[in-house]
């Protein structure tokens, strides 16, 4: 295996990634496919908005918009905004603890292919008799009752990319617990490792709930069980405990990385270190726990008592402690700065208010007698979008400007990307802050249409505009990554100057081995200590030697292809009419347990690069 | 330091030490074992002497069986010995995220 780079054909370049086990090429394969589901859940929300723009419209009917209202939450949570945060993952955290890998490569690829299958299938339901249509809560009372296949789409395709999202959560945490650099201590590890590990850690546990809930579901629905079925003496709260045991761990899963990224990007273009370190450590690992005892605030006028929702309510504003410390070091980081408005850092500074605004909204609803008022209004569609689009979707874009380089070796152009920045913010807030009005005015959440005469129309038409805003704002975004990789420029190590952490002590894009030799960590900020002490690069923690390297393998795209055969068999098969539906379920599984039962018999030691493959003339040089 | 690799190749390296280790290690766990019997033991006798209240039975044998768990993990499993802070970690984060569910579940949800 050589190391230099040579064209190939296209062809050659997909069966490339399709095999690929390389965390940078997966995690390119996390950032495509995420954007294409993004793109998809954007398309959904401007058709809400288009239906929403003026009163009585008709722009779509009744059902079409329930399907679209929960294509758009599912898309946006479980296919955008977490497979591309966990692509941002995938390329940076294991360069910046100094690894030359994830812990397991291949379980990498397969998780990858499991999240992709999944959204695939969950997409498949638009041209297949219809989308899942019981909101991306999908609760039970609702969808157990729902016609068609939607919900089994809903189920299936969420299992499926479930698994994949469990199995990147555990791979994860085995790197950062195992591979760290020389040198790389807990407590040294850049912001944006630290909540990848807490994160991880959040998946490990959250995902479960999840999957046993949508097991219960689908016997429910598929086998004729009666799980969350009142009349048959089942229970429909259940349903809601289990999935918001999972929910709301999920939307820290989410906002957590976009912390990680943003104090990154706070830290570099202020030019000094992360105010704090260890109050911001803290912070995340206590916004990991807590996020764990709060589930029920979504669930407070579903009758649980006064002393459950009390409880609960005093638990989410304590959530307020451990982020207000939060946003205060991210002030003090900028404090006495010499700061610079790069793109990333126009991000970064405009989060922090926007993400202020939903997280003040958010301890409104967390007030349990209050919430009886804001429930089920247009005031929580603005809370959540301002935390998430404010928060998550500002750290993506963020995160995307800032690590092109590192991913890809180009720079997004600055100018479209203000363009980008200004156009985003600006539809962002008109979208989203005249909703606190409507909900507050008494605007029902998820309601296809609406009379005129109510004091409504101005400000959803408002709204609507604003949408125009973000998805012209996107758009730009789409043509700046065009005209960046027509024109591919390519940049150095450390493109943005000021470079804090290992990543940026090594070429963009890395070699595919990552580092020639483990760098030493001597301190947080590693690159930052040794370039104030005048080096250009890492001081190395082990001598040039062979570098043991894994085998790409087809498999994962195997093992996932049958679960996705068999999970049509699985869908259709409640269908009396249906009888090829059996073949199709064994077909499926057969090509999965045999695609399982291949990897684990065949043995597969990968490969070494030679220490003479890797020797430069400055190496060699150096032996002389 | 049992728990750790030697890195010597010279198998007489702080051999009375180990040796020392070994034996103490030896007598927790035989130790352990003995009680991990017993307590299996009441349990199994509670159960037969039908006098007892299922109210104080019950608490009781659930008592004992934790008691059995953490001997397991910390004397047989080695979670006492450096190194396995980690692995605590996430297994007591596992248990009080399951526990406050099963928890809200017993108190709002079926009661």
């Amino acid at each position: 295996m050589s190391t230099y780079a040579k064209k190939q054909g296209f062809g050659a370049t997909l069966w490339d990634f399709m095999t690929t086990v390389d965390h940078k090429k997966i995690a390119i394969l996390y950032l495509i496919s995420g954007g294409l589901f993004f793109i998809l859940g954007g398309l959904e929300a401007m058709f809400i908005r288009i239906q929403l723009a003026v009163p009585d419209n008709n722009f779509m009917s009744a059902g079409v918009f329930n399907e679209m209202i929960t294509m758009h939450g599912t898309t946006m949570i479980f296919l955008a905004a977490m497979p591309i945060l966990l692509g941002i993952m995938n390329a940076v955290m294991p360069l910046q603890i100094g690894a030359r890998d994830v812990a397991f490569p291949f379980l990498n690829s397969l998780g990858f292919w499991m999240f992709f299958f999944g959204g695939v299938m969950l997409n498949l339901s638009w041209f297949l008799g219809g989308a899942p249509d019981a909101g991306w809560t999908s609760y039970a009372s609702l969808s157990i009752h729902s016609q068609g296949h939607g919900v089994d789409f809903y189920v299936l395709g969420l299992q499926i990319s479930g698994f994949g999202t469990l199995i990147a959560g555990i791979n994860f945490l085995v790197t950062i617990i195992n591979m760290r650099t020389p040198g790389m201590t807990y407590m040294r590890m850049p912001m944006f490792t630290w909540t990848t590990f807490v994160v991880s850690a959040l998946i490990l546990f959250a995902f479960p709930p999840l999957t046993v809930g949508l097991t219960l579901m689908l016997f429910d629905r598929m086998f004729g069980a009666n799980f969350f079925d009142a009349a048959a003496g089942g229970n429909t709260i259940i349903w809601e405990h289990l999935f918001w045991i999972f929910g709301h761990p999920e939307v820290y899963i989410l906002i957590l990385p976009a912390f990680g990224i943003f104090s990154e990007i706070l830290a570099t273009f202020s030019r000094k270190r992360l105010f704090g370190y260890s109050s911001m450590v803290f912070a995340t690992v206590l916004i990991g726990f807590l996020g764990f005892m709060v589930w029920a605030h979504h669930m407070f006028t579903v009758g649980l008592g006064p002393i459950a929702n009390a409880i609960f309510a005093v638990a989410t504003m304590a959530i307020a402690v451990p982020t207000g410390i939060k946003i205060f070091n991210w002030i003090f980081t900028m404090w006495g700065g010499s700061v610079r408005f790069t793109v990333p850092m126009l991000y970064a500074v405009s989060f922090i208010p926007s993400f202020t605004m939903g997280g003040v909204t958010g301890i409104m609803l967390a007030a349990a007698p209050a919430d009886y008022q804001y429930h089920d209004s247009y005031f929580v569609v603005a809370h959540f979008h301002y935390v998430i689009v404010g928060g998550v979707v500002l750290g993506i874009l963020a995160g995307i400007t800032y690590y092109w380089p590192k991913i890809f070796g180009t720079m997004l152009n600055e100018t479209l990307g203000k363009f980008t920045f200004w156009l985003f913010l600006i539809g962002f807030h008109l979208t989203f802050f005249i909703q606190h009005f409507l909900g507050l005015w008494g605007m029902p959440r998820r309601v296809f249409t609406y009379l005129p005469g109510q004091g409504w129309d101005i400000s959803n038409l408002v709204s609507t505009i604003g949408a125009m805003f973000m998805a012209v704002g996107v758009i730009i975004l789409l043509i700046n990554i065009i005209i960046t990789s027509v024109k591919n420029v390519r940049v150095g190590n450390d493109p943005w100057g000021d470079g804090r952490t290992l990543e940026w002590a090594i070429p963009s894009p890395p070699p595919f081995y990552n580092f020639k030799q483990l760098p030493l960590a001597r301190g947080l900020d590693a690159y930052w200590i040794e370039k104030m002490e005048g080096k250009k690069e890492m001081t190395p923690a082990e001598p040039l030697g062979d570098i043991h390297m894994p085998n790409g393998s087809i498999i994962p795209i195997c093992i996932t292809f049958g679960l996705f055969v068999a999970s049509f068999g699985a869908l259709y098969n409640m269908d009396a009419d249906k009888p090829w539906t059996i073949p199709v379920i064994i077909i499926g599984l057969l090509i999965t347990f045999g695609s399982m039962l291949i990897r684990s018999i065949k043995d597969d030691h990968g490969f070494h690069i030679h220490k003479e493959d890797l020797m430069d003339d400055k190496d060699k040089e150096v032996k002389a | 330091m049992t728990n750790q690799q030697s890195n010597s190749a010279n198998p007489n390296l702080n051999l009375e030490y180990r040796r020392k280790q070994n034996a103490e290690e030896m007598k927790h766990q035989v130790i352990t074992f003995t009680m991990m019997i017993f307590f299996t033991l009441i349990a199994f006798a509670m159960v037969a002497m039908e006098s007892i209240s299922r109210w104080f039975i019950i608490p009781v044998i659930l008592l004992l069986a934790a008691i059995q768990v953490i001997f397991q993990l910390y004397y047989f499993m080695h979670m006492k010995h450096k190194g396995h802070e980690t692995i605590a970690l996430f297994i007591y984060s596992g248990l009080t995220v399951g526990l406050i569910t099963v928890l809200v579940f017993l108190t709002i949800v079926w009661l």
